[in-house]
């Protein structure tokens, strides 16, 4: 029996999708482990809940795992949320810019400290982790610049825009972040899947030499991807302050580590050059029912997320690290196979 | 004009230059930074013996990060070691408010130290066996190890009213010099001495070269990269010891935030590559000494301690900036073509020069093609 089932297996493991798989099964156990210790799981809106609560990780996550895609990672991006939601929150009370300028103001910002990242790391050859690292303190040290105290958001627009809520089918309601949470993503998956450029990020992050020598633009390419990753993070602090009214320098501290953390369970490598976006949806929503678990429980506190996120993220990397040599392995057996 | 340039290349430069241009403006706008007074009974103080009570923490982070960066990794959990072990030792000493301790001292020191030792062996095996890279492996650790003080001190902020407790970080009574100033001290000779008398210094940097060359010499390369990571979760787990007794307590939430960035920065600012290889204990110790001085100069200016690392960052990126080759390329071409212009004469380039052109002109016709 176990050897019929062995290549079933194996064509499993192979198979593109298999972190992708795991995750979806991880997320669908969680949920009913949920629905059968606590009735409360059982209401829709306690799902659309995990969508609400994560609106801003998840258009984070999207941008990170460009970056993750390349072989490359940002750090900067939770600063950069803290500075989007202090940006706005100051021009917004002490100045009487438009909404709608405020927001393109912000994420122009975001835009161009991803577009100097990016250029620093490409263009000298300076590696992601410092350069990003260096972002994040610029990025958490300017919000402190602009106000160390906190700043709330009264402006009737902007609170109007932020308590407005979608129904959904009459089941429950969403926020607009939701939808632009999952606006990002459905663009962002279709740019990776079928586009040019979103190929070319594939490849830079499989082989960067190889991909140059192809003819494929890499140097273009790594710093649009920095650039998107500050864009995103940018819309996620505009998402983040829907949900915080307020501009704080400790806003979204730690947001970079659940970001890739979340990319990660969804199926990235983080080596690059391999990742489904829709796997990092679940992701996110995987440390978005571990919270609700947590408060649910009552009794647990908050940083017991961290521990449990700490911990799938080893046991994802590892079983990462285990399938990549699992692979080799199969794929050379295939070869043997095909030469005979 | 050679004499400089030689002296401009020597590894202990950029850090002592940076130091001294520090102390310099110390000297000008800062009243009284060189002064040291003795206090009735016996103690030195004074601004410069505050710079190097703080930084010794530092230095000895520094010194394990300098191991690891040498090897070509990084260890971003050296923050989360350090709230770990001081929560660990104040934990073990316990929060009775007559100032007794629940254990031994020295087991509790001892004890702190191990959990560091374990933190760090933790990364130690991620990187060496699961061959995991440097960045996500200590990541896990960054994000769980917070979580972890968190669960040791129940949430709380556990404040230990043990006397001895404070000597560590304050002044042992009849001695001149804090503490730390002599742990700091103890830690870098040990590590000069292993270093200057044993091969561990030379098998290191050969890891970080080329890894793959240093297995066919024979070196367990493994076993160097998972005795690098212990060792720099050890100076954690002293660093946290030191943190956890100069405010007397454990806060798992800010005990050693944002250390590993300036452990990072001493390291480069030392002269050590980044990218790994050849490592300077020294300049690292040194580097640390100038990020002290740098912090404390800045809040002598009324810069609020979170707005520091705007300034941090930019020293960071310039850093790493001049350690990058790409950036020497274009130096030295802006320099010999401003130099051409002025002798008439054309510059012949090295060969390296013209290898690293050639794969900068590579990489931009990829980018053009597209």
């Amino acid at each position: 029996m176990i050897y019929k089932l062995k290549p079933f297996v194996d064509a499993a493991i192979a198979s593109k999708y298999f972190s992708f798989i795991v995750t979806v099964l991880l997320f669908l156990i969680l949920y009913g482990i949920g629905m059968a210790s606590y009735q409360g799981f059982m209401k829709p809106q306690v799902f659309l809940n995990l969508f609400i609560d994560n609106a801003a990780l998840i258009v984070v996550t999207v941008g990170i795992t460009f970056t993750l895609l390349t072989g490359g990672i940002d750090l900067s991006v939770g600063s950069v949320v803290a500075l989007s939601c202090m940006m706005i929150a100051y021009m917004l009370q002490y100045t009487a810019i438009p909404v709608v300028i405020v927001i393109g103001i912000v994420l122009l910002m975001g835009i161009i400290l991803g577009g100097v990242q990016g250029y620093l790391i490409t263009k000298f050859n300076m590696q992601p982790f410092i350069v990003t690292l260096a972002g994040m303190f610029f990025a958490r040290g300017m919000t402190a610049v602009i106000s160390r105290e906190t700043v709330s958001i009264t402006n009737p627009t902007y609170t109007a825009i932020a308590s407005e809520r979608i129904s959904v089918f009459g089941l429950g309601f969403i926020s607009i972040g939701v939808v632009i949470a999952i606006m990002v993503l459905i663009i962002a998956t279709i740019l990776l899947k079928y586009t040019k450029f979103g190929r070319t990020v594939f490849a830079v992050g499989g082989n960067e030499h190889s991909a140059a020598l192809m003819g494929l633009p890499t140097f273009k390419t790594k710093i649009m991807v920095y650039v998107i990753s500050g864009f995103c993070a940018a819309l996620g602090g505009v998402v983040y302050s829907w949900i915080m009214l307020s501009g704080y320098t400790l806003h979204g501290v730690g947001m970079e580590m659940d970001a890739v953390a979340s990319s990660v369970i969804g199926g990235t490598l983080l080596t690059g050059g391999v990742g489904f976006l829709p796997g990092t949806l679940f992701g996110v929503l995987i440390q978005g029912i571990i919270l609700t678990f947590i408060t649910f429980q009552g009794t647990l506190s908050a940083w017991w997320t961290k521990i449990v996120v700490g911990a799938l993220l080893c046991l994802f990397i590892i079983m990462q690290a285990l399938i990549t040599e699992k692979k080799g392995k199969i794929s050379s057996k295939q070869s043997v196979t095909a030469k005979k | 004009m050679e004499k400089l340039n030689k002296l401009t290349s020597h590894s202990l430069f950029l850090p002592l230059f940076a130091l001294s241009i520090l102390l310099f403006f110390n000297a000008v706008f800062v009243k009284d930074f060189f002064l040291i007074e003795m206090t009735d009974d016996g103690r030195l103080y004074g601004r410069l013996v505050d710079i190097l009570n703080r930084s010794s923490s530092l230095i000895i982070l520094s010194l394990g990060m300098t191991f690891v960066i040498a090897t070509s990794g990084i260890d971003i959990s050296v923050g989360s070691i350090i709230a770990i072990s001081s929560a660990v030792c104040c934990t073990m000493l316990g929060g009775a408010g007559n100032g007794t301790a629940a254990n031994p001292f020295i087991i509790a020191m001892g004890c702190a130290v191990l959990a560091g030792v374990l933190a760090g062996s933790w990364n130690g095996l991620l990187v060496s066996k699961f061959k995991i890279q440097p960045v996500v492996a200590t990541l896990i650790l960054m994000t769980a190890g917070r979580g972890i003080a968190q669960l040791l001190t129940e949430g709380q902020i556990i404040t230990v009213y043990y006397k001895p407790f404070s000597y560590i970080g304050g002044t042992i009574p009849g001695s001149m010099l804090p503490t730390t100033i002599f742990i700091a001290l103890a830690m870098v000779l040990l590590v000069y001495i292993v270093n200057k008398k044993t091969s561990v210094g030379l098998f290191i940097q050969s890891v970080g070269i080329n890894p793959t060359a240093s297995r066919f010499t024979g070196i367990k390369v493994n076993h160097v990269i998972f005795l690098v990571y212990a060792f720099s979760g050890f100076c954690a787990g002293v660093s946290g010891l030191i943190e956890g007794s100069l405010i007397r307590a454990a806060d798992a939430n800010n005990a050693g935030l944002n250390m590993e960035m300036d452990a990072i920065l001493a390291v480069a600012l030392g002269g050590t590559l980044l990218s790994g290889g050849k490592f300077n204990i020294g300049g690292s110790v040194i580097g640390a000494i100038t990020i002290q001085t740098l912090t404390t100069t800045m809040y002598a200016f009324g810069v609020a301690s979170d707005q520091l690392p705007v300034i941090k960052a930019i020293v960071v990126v310039i850093l790493c900036l001049v350690q990058s080759e790409q950036f020497r390329v274009i130096w030295s071409n802006w320099k010999n073509k401003n130099k051409s212009i002025k002798n008439q004469t054309e510059h012949v380039p090295t060969v390296t020069h013209n290898l690293l052109q050639d794969k900068t002109v590579l990489e931009q016709q990829g980018g053009n093609k597209a």
